[in-house]
C-alpha cells in the first residue's frame, strides 16, 4: 500500500491514483484552488490600491513634483497645491498623541501585567479593550462638546499663564486646535498601547524577575530595569502601531483640529491634517487637479503608515512570537 | 512607582465611563420614539429623527457583509489548511498590512473603482468601501481560530477516510465555529461604525434612498454632519445617534466576547 497513505488516492476504481479526473474526484484539488482564489482576493485588493492611487493622483504628481512636499500654499481656487500644512499638521497631532499616551499607556500596561492579580487584569484589559471599539465619530463627538470648551476656558489660558514663555503655548485661545487633536488621539491610541505592551511584558519568562529579585532588586526595580527591556521591542512596536492609527485618524481629528492649513508654532492655533484635509474637501473639490491633489496626499498617508505598520509588525513579532510566521 | 501605575489604569479605564455618561446623559435626554421613525427635518424645524440613517447604515453593513465575510472566511481557511509556504507569508503579511491602512484610503480606492465608473454616489460604493477594510480583519481571525482546532481532529477524520476538504467542512470549521463567529461580529462591529469612508462613497440623503445604486444615509455620517453643524437642535440628535451607535457597538463586542468565545484569545 506504498503511496496510498493519502485518502486522496484511495481506490478510485477504473482511474489512475494520479489522473486528473481521480483527484477533482475527492474535491481535494478544488477545495485547495478554490479557498487560494479567495486568499488571492487579498492581494488582488492591495494590488488594485496601490495601482488607483497612483493612477488618479497621476496629474498632481506631474505638474507638481517633488515640490509638492515642500510647498506651504494649499489654494483650491488659484490651483496651488502644497502639501507641507497637512504633513506637518499630521506629524504635530500625531507627536502630542504620543507624548500623552505613551507613559499613561506604559505605566497602565505595567500595573496590568505586574501588580493586578490575574482576574481584575482580566477585567480591566476586556474594559480598555473595549475602548477600542468606539467608533471615531463618538470620540469626534466628546471632543467637540466636552474637550473643546474645557480647553477653550479653563485649560489653555491656564496654559498660556504658566508656560507662555514657550512658543508652543502662546497666542490666543480658541479651543480647537493641535492640543484638542492631539488630546483626543492620545485617548484613541492609548488602548492600543495598553493592550499590545502587556501582552509583551506577560511575555517575558518569569526567570527574569525572579533572577533580578533574587539579587536583591525591589519589586520595582526588578520591574522597570529588567522586565520593562526586556518586552522594549514589542513595546516600541506597540507605540509604532499607536502611531499609525493616530496618523491615519479621520473623523475625531476632522471636528477638532480647526480646519486652517497652517504651520504655527503653537498648539492652540488651529492646523489641519492630511485625513481631515480629504474628508473636508472631497466632495467639494471642484476641479480635477484638485481631486488629484487630494488623493495624492492619501498616497503619502497610505505609503507611511504601510512603512510604519511593517516596520511595528516585525518588532511586535519578535517579542511575542505571534504573527505572520507562526506555524 | 507602583500606585502611579494603578493610577494610569484606573485613568484609561475612566475614558470609558467618562465617554458612557456622557453619551448617556446626553443622548439620553434626546432619544425618543421620533428619532427611530422619522426622516430627518430641515435645519430651523425642531424634531424630525434618523429613520433614513439607520436603515441605510443597515443596508451598507449587510452588501459589506455579504461580500466581505465570504471572501475572508474562504482566505482564513485557505492560509489555516493549507497555508505552509511563502506564498501564504505573503498573504498573511499583505492582510496585517492593509489591516493598519486608515480608513479613508479605503474610501478613496472605493470612489475610485465604484463611484467613478458609475458615475453616482451609492450604498453600493460605501459597501464595497467597508468590505475592503472587513476582508483583512477577517481572514486573520478565522486563520487564528481554525488553527486552534488541535490537530487530533483533522487527523482522526482523515483516518475515518474523510478527504481533507470533508474533514475542514464538517469537522474543523464546526469545531472553530464559535471563535470563527465571533471575529466576523467584531468585524462587523468595527465597520458599522465606520464615517470616513462613507464620506464621499455612499455621501448622504435626507430621504429613504430608494435602490442601492442611489446615495444613502447613514448614521455615523449623520453624527459628523449634525455635530459639526451650528445648530442647536441638531447637536442634541447627534448625541442621540451617538448613544444609539454606541449601544450597538458595545452590545455587539460584550455580546460577541462573552456569550459567543469566553476565553477566548484577544487578537492584536
Amino acid at each position: 500500500m506504498a503511496g496510498a497513505a493519502t485518502v486522496t488516492e484511495a481506490g478510485i476504481p477504473g482511474r489512475g491514483r494520479h489522473s486528473f479526473l481521480g483527484r477533482l474526484r475527492d474535491g481535494d484539488e478544488i477545495a485547495h484552488l478554490a479557498s487560494l482564489l479567495f486568499a488571492c482576493a487579498i492581494l488582488l485588493i492591495a494590488g488594485l490600491l496601490v495601482l488607483e492611487l497612483f493612477r488618479s493622483s497621476g496629474e498632481a504628481r506631474n505638474k507638481f513634483g517633488w515640490a509638492f512636499f515642500f510647498t506651504k500654499t494649499w489654494d483650491p481656487v488659484a490651483g496651488q497645491f502644497g502639501a507641507l500644512p497637512f504633513i506637518y499638521g499630521t506629524l504635530v497631532t500625531s507627536a502630542v498623541a504620543l507624548v500623552l499616551s505613551v507613559p499613561l499607556g506604559l505605566g497602565a500596561a505595567i500595573f496590568l501585567s505586574e501588580l493586578a492579580p490575574p482576574r481584575v487584569s482580566d477585567a480591566l484589559t476586556f474594559i480598555i479593550e473595549l475602548l477600542a471599539a468606539v467608533p471615531s465619530v463618538i470620540y469626534g463627538l466628546l471632543a467637540v462638546f466636552a474637550l473643546v470648551p474645557l480647553l477653550r476656558d479653563p485649560i489653555q489660558p491656564f496654559l498660556g499663564r504658566i508656560f507662555g514663555f514657550v512658543p508652543l503655548f502662546q497666542g490666543p485661545s480658541y479651543g480647537v486646535g493641535f492640543l484638542a487633536a492631539g488630546i483626543i488621539l492620545a485617548i484613541m491610541v492609548v488602548p492600543f498601547i495598553i493592550s499590545i505592551s502587556r501582552q509583551s511584558l506577560l511575555a517575558v519568562p518569569n526567570d527574569q524577575r525572579e533572577a533580578a529579585l533574587a539579587l536583591g532588586a525591589t519589586r520595582w526595580e526588578s520591574t522597570w530595569h529588567v522586565v520593562v527591556p526586556y518586552a522594549r521591542l514589542g513595546i516600541t512596536g506597540s507605540i509604532f502601531l499607536a502611531l499609525a492609527r493616530a496618523l491615519g485618524e479621520t473623523m475625531a481629528v476632522t471636528m477638532v483640529i480647526g480646519n486652517t492649513p497652517q504651520i504655527a508654532a503653537s498648539l492652540f492655533a488651529p492646523g489641519y491634517t492630511i485625513p481631515a484635509v480629504i474628508a473636508n474637501e472631497f466632495t467639494e473639490a471642484t476641479s480635477d487637479i484638485h481631486l488629484s491633489a487630494l488623493i495624492e496626499l492619501g498616497l503619502v498617508l497610505f505609503l507611511l503608515t504601510i512603512v510604519i505598520n511593517a516596520f511595528a509588525r516585525l518588532m511586535v513579532l519578535a517579542t511575542t512570537r505571534r504573527g505572520t510566521t507562526h506555524p | 512607582m507602583f500606585s502611579l501605575t494603578a493610577a494610569c489604569a484606573l485613568a484609561a479605564v475612566c475614558v470609558l465611563f467618562w465617554i458612557l455618561g456622557f453619551l448617556v446623559w446626553n443622548g439620553g435626554k434626546a432619544l425618543n420614539l421620533d428619532f427611530f421613525t422619522q426622516l430627518p427635518k430641515p435645519p430651523g424645524e425642531l424634531g424630525g429623527g434618523m429613520a433614513n440613517a439607520i436603515v441605510g447604515s443597515a443596508q451598507i453593513v449587510l452588501i459589506a457583509a455579504a461580500i466581505g465575510i465570504p471572501i475572508g472566511f474562504l482566505g482564513g481557511v485557505y492560509l489555516a489548511e493549507f497555508g505552509l509556504g511563502s506564498f501564504p507569508f505573503f498573504v498573511r503579511y499583505t492582510a496585517d498590512l492593509l489591516n493598519g491602512v486608515p480608513s479613508i484610503v479605503m474610501g478613496i480606492f472605493a470612489y475610485a473603482i465604484v463611484v467613478r465608473p458609475l458615475h453616482r454616489f451609492s450604498a453600493l460604493a460605501g459597501g464595497v468601501a467597508l468590505s475592503v477594510i472587513l476582508i483583512p480583519t477577517t481572514i486573520r481571525t478565522t486563520e487564528q481560530f481554525l488553527r486552534a482546532v488541535p490537530q487530533m481532529l483533522r487527523e482522526g477524520a482523515l483516518a475515518l477516510g474523510a478527504s481533507k476538504w470533508k474533514s475542514i467542512a464538517t469537522i474543523v470549521v464546526p469545531a472553530a465555529i464559535r471563535g470563527v463567529a465571533t471575529g466576523m461580529i467584531l468585524g462587523i462591529a468595527r465597520i458599522a461604525g465606520e464615517s470616513a469612508p462613507l464620506l464621499f462613497t455612499s455621501f448622504g440623503n435626507q430621504y429613504w434612498s430608494t435602490s442601492l445604486g442611489n446615495p444613502t444615509a447613514s448614521l455615523p455620517v449623520m453624527i459628523y454632519t449634525y455635530a459639526i453643524s451650528p445648530y442647536a437642535d441638531w447637536h442634541r440628535q447627534a448625541w442621540a445617534a451617538g448613544l444609539v451607535l454606541l449601544a450597538v457597538m458595545l452590545l455587539l463586542n460584550i455580546g460577541a466576547r462573552v456569550v459567543l468565545a469566553p476565553g477566548a484569545a484577544h487578537k492584536t
